[in-house]
Order: C-alpha cells, then structure tokens, then sequence
C-alpha cells in the first residue's frame, strides 16, 4: 500500500561560524577549503541545545503542520549519530514534548548520516501495513567533528521530522517507492566511549558515498521505471557542497533539479537530517504533481532512495509551515572561541 | 533535584500542563491541586496553557548559578503568558541589548540542566523572542 506524507518540520540552530574563522585558528588556506568543500559557514549548536531538543522542535512543527491530533501518532522514530544519552531514548523524550504519549511505540535508530531516512522507511512499513494511522521519523543531529580535522568545517546541526500517514486527501505527497543499497563499508566510524568520530579520508569518497548513493538511485530508477528527466527536484545526501552536486551530475541531474535542497554550503552538514532537511526544503515550494527525488547516506554504509509525488494539499497546507528558510536566515555569528565554549571543547 | 521530582513535573515543564478551575475560570501556572480562590468548591482540571507571552520584567545575569556559566551573561525574565499566569524563565537564543519589556517570546523546550556528566538531563521551557 502506498504512503504518504501528512506534515513535516525543521529546525535548525540560531549560531553560524564561517569557514575562514575555523580556517584561521588552524593556520588553513579559507578559499582553499571553501572552494575545495563548496561551504561557506555552518550551524552551531547553542549551549543549552542537543539532538533532543532539536527533534522536539522539528516535530512540534510538524505535528502543526500536518493539522493532526499528536495523540494519534502510533510510532515515533528518531534517527541520530548524538543522541544525547549513550542508553535512554531520546523518542521519549521528543514522544513525551509533543503530547504523543503513552499510547505508542517509540525507539531510536543509529546509521551515521542517515538514521532519520531508515526510521521512514520503518514508518512506511508500519503505517502502510496499517499498524498505525500516522508515524514520526525524525533525523536529528548535533554532530560531532574533532578540532582541526576536516569535519570541523562540516559537522552541524539541525533537525527535520516527517509524519508519514495513509495516502489519502490530507497527505501533501505520496511516497512512491523506496530503495537501499546497504554494504560494510568502514569509511567514518566512532568507537565506544570517543568523543569525535574518525574516518578513511579520501576512502569516505568513491568506494563510500558515490558507490551508494548512485548504486540506490540507479535501482530505485529501475524498480520505478523512472528516468532523471521525471523528477522536478533531486536531493542528495550532502557530507560537504560538492559531493551531491558531483553525485547529480554522473546520474544525469541537473544542476538546477539539484538546487533547491542543496542546503549545506549555508548550515553545514546535519548528519541525520541533512537529506530530510533538503527534502524540507523542497517541500517548502514544491508545487503539486512535482516528483521528487531523495537519497540519504550513511557512513559504514547504506543509502536509501526515496521517489515522492506531490499532492495538491501541499498548497493547502502550506500556511501551516515553518519554511526552512526562517530559520537559515535568522542566524548569529559566532567566533571559533565562543563555539569552543558551546560545543565543549574546552578543559576546565 | 532527585530524578522523580523533575519527572513528576515533566507535563508542566515540557509543555505548561498548568490547572483551570472549572468553578471560577481560573487560569494557574505551576498547576495546583486546590482552587485558592474558591477553596473546597474549586473543580480544577489540567489545562494546557498557550507557549505565548510578554516580558514583564527582565534582568541580566553576570554572575551565573552553577552549570550556567557557559551561558553567562544571560536573561532571566518574567514573561506573562497570554494565558494569565506568569513564569520566570531564561531567554535564550539572543543578546541581552536585543530584548526589551514588552517584546512577545515563544516557549520553547531546552536543556535546563544536568546531574553532573553522569547524571539525568533536565529539559523544560525557556523563552526566546518571536521576530
């Protein structure tokens, strides 16, 4: 049975830092590294923000936006790489914040960068199965980069939920089909008890993202009998500005189907949420009868692809969002020493 | 704070569950078990307040309490929900010079705390300005 989208939600932190800031302290060439990872700034962050309150926030939104009783949702999950306990749900947490509680199963997911996307695919599954009425999948993240190491420039935060729900009137657009490519691929990884994450440098490239994400597209194309030419947008997992730009081009995409949720030269890379927020933004302007290409990547590796339609109550609800948009521009920003202190960097 | 006092006011300091008398109308926030207006013949039920309000008050604090120190120098306001009640809560996300008596702020949910490193997290509610 098809699926369908019933509301979403973002969030993305108030605190931004440059590039050259972060390029500066470590003695780094700021065009070099723009130019090399097409990113200008990321998100930070505040001191009293975590992956939790992130996800809380995306879904309060989301439960707005999809005009729906939060009582009514049957599962919650939340897709994250820093959930902000090593044992202890944060889907409570975030069950609990939206008033879903108690009548509902809730659980958290870990797949590096793309946790959020496989909690929807396990949404489609229960709600399509007709286990529960509505589902809430949630990408969250506050990720983790060590100081001075490449991900510094990348590792962002932000949040994105999606309630997936039947495939009726008040769904905004139906999910056509989905399709993972999943291998042991060790290209990023953090051990037990690590604070920062490691990964295979040059390694986390062809073998790793493109062999993923272009292997889950290509079988999600055939399994639709689809073409790039039937998709208005695409949205690429996005690790730094580059990759997805060079992921659309070897699949046929265009720069312009690629645009609208390309979103990490501006906030970074949101690890769980980054597809999910490129959905969002998407989604934000989307007209209906739009086809909509998503693919999510997950260090260590996996990709999921997602086709999706839109409906025309993507207009009608439109005036329940909370656009992307608001919160990138709505922005502070912070020096490398005060992000020192909000990102805990500091030995005291 | 031990783990089931805050997660016995969980509903009010995750999303403002406060009381409303059935018997005079009455709005209270923290939520109440006894109508201190009308005593015996309250009938208090739980009420989910608005996450909306004005700053009534405000002051910047320099010296910060413990486990603040990080946020320093930050606002504490008393906000009067568009509800009735008043709280006293922290505005985030902003600069002190930004904030005025008067400016409208969201409720939104943050991390207020934790029992040291290995200790539970507490999260509730904290202002931020409504642009």
């Amino acid at each position: 049975m098809a699926v369908g989208i019933t509301g979403y939600g973002v969030y993305v932190p108030r605190y931004r830092i440059k590039a050259e800031e972060i390029a500066k302290v470590w003695g780094a060439d700021p065009e070099k590294i723009k130019h090399g990872l097409n990113i200008t700034e990321k998100s930070v962050p505040g001191p009293d923000e975590d992956a939790a309150t992130i996800a809380v926030e995306a879904a309060r939104n989301a439960v707005s936006h999809a005009g729906i009783n939060a009582r009514d949702i049957g599962v919650i999950y939340v897709g994250s790489e820093s959930h902000p306990y090593a044992v202890k749900p944060t889907a409570t947490i975030v069950a609990e914040a939206i008033e879903a509680t108690p009548n509902l199963t809730a659980a958290d997911y870990e797949f590096a960068c793309k946790a959020g996307t496989a909690g929807l695919q396990a949404c489609m599954g229960v709600v399509g199965f007709g286990m529960m009425n509505y589902g809430m999948a949630i990408g969250t993240d506050t990720s983790q980069g060590a100081p001075g190491d490449a991900l510094e420039y990348t590792a962002a935060a932000g949040g994105a939920s999606f309630i997936i729900g039947n495939n009726g009137s008040e769904a905004i657009a139906t999910i056509e089909g989905t399709c993972s490519f999943t291998t042991d691929t060790p290209d990023f990884w953090r051990r037990e008890m690590r604070p920062y994450p490691r990964h295979g440098g040059r390694f986390t490239g062809k073998p790793a993202y493109f062999k993923h994400v272009l292997s889950a597209t290509h079988a999600l194309l055939r399994k639709l009998k689809l073409t790039p030419q039937d998709f208005a947008y695409a949205v690429f997992h996005q690790p730094n500005g580059k990759f997805p730009v060079q992921a659309a081009k070897e699949l046929g995409f265009s720069k312009t189907q690629v645009a609208q949720g390309l979103l990490t030269p501006k906030i970074g890379n949101t690890y769980s949420a980054a597809s999910m927020l490129g959905l969002a933004s998407v989604l934000d302007i989307a007209k209906p009868n739009e086809r909509i290409l998503v693919v999510s990547y997950g260090s260590g590796a996996g990709s999921d692809a997602f086709s999706i339609l839109t409906h025309d109550a993507i207009e009608k609800k439109r005036k329940n969002t909370v656009p992307i948009s608001k919160y990138i521009n709505q922005k502070e920003y912070v020096d490398y020493s005060t992000y020192a202190k909000y990102r805990g960097l500091l030995v005291k | 704070m031990s783990v089931a006092r805050f997660w016995r006011e969980i509903p009010s300091r995750y999303n403002l569950i406060g009381s409303k008398c059935g018997n005079c109308n009455k709005i209270m926030f923290p939520p109440r078990f006894i109508c201190p207006y009308c005593r015996r013949t309250g009938k208090l039920e739980p009420y989910n307040l608005r996450k909306k309000g004005k700053i009534v008050s405000y002051t910047v604090v320099h010296a910060a309490a413990n486990g603040f120190e990080e946020q320093a120098p930050y606002t504490l306001a008393i906000v009067e929900l568009d509800d009735g009640p008043s709280v006293t809560t922290q505005i985030t996300d902003c600069n002190h010079s930004e904030i005025n008596i008067g400016d409208t702020v969201e409720l939104v949910f943050r991390r207020m705390g934790q029992d040291g490193e290995d200790g539970v997290i507490y999260y509730g509610y904290k202002g931020r300005l409504l642009k």
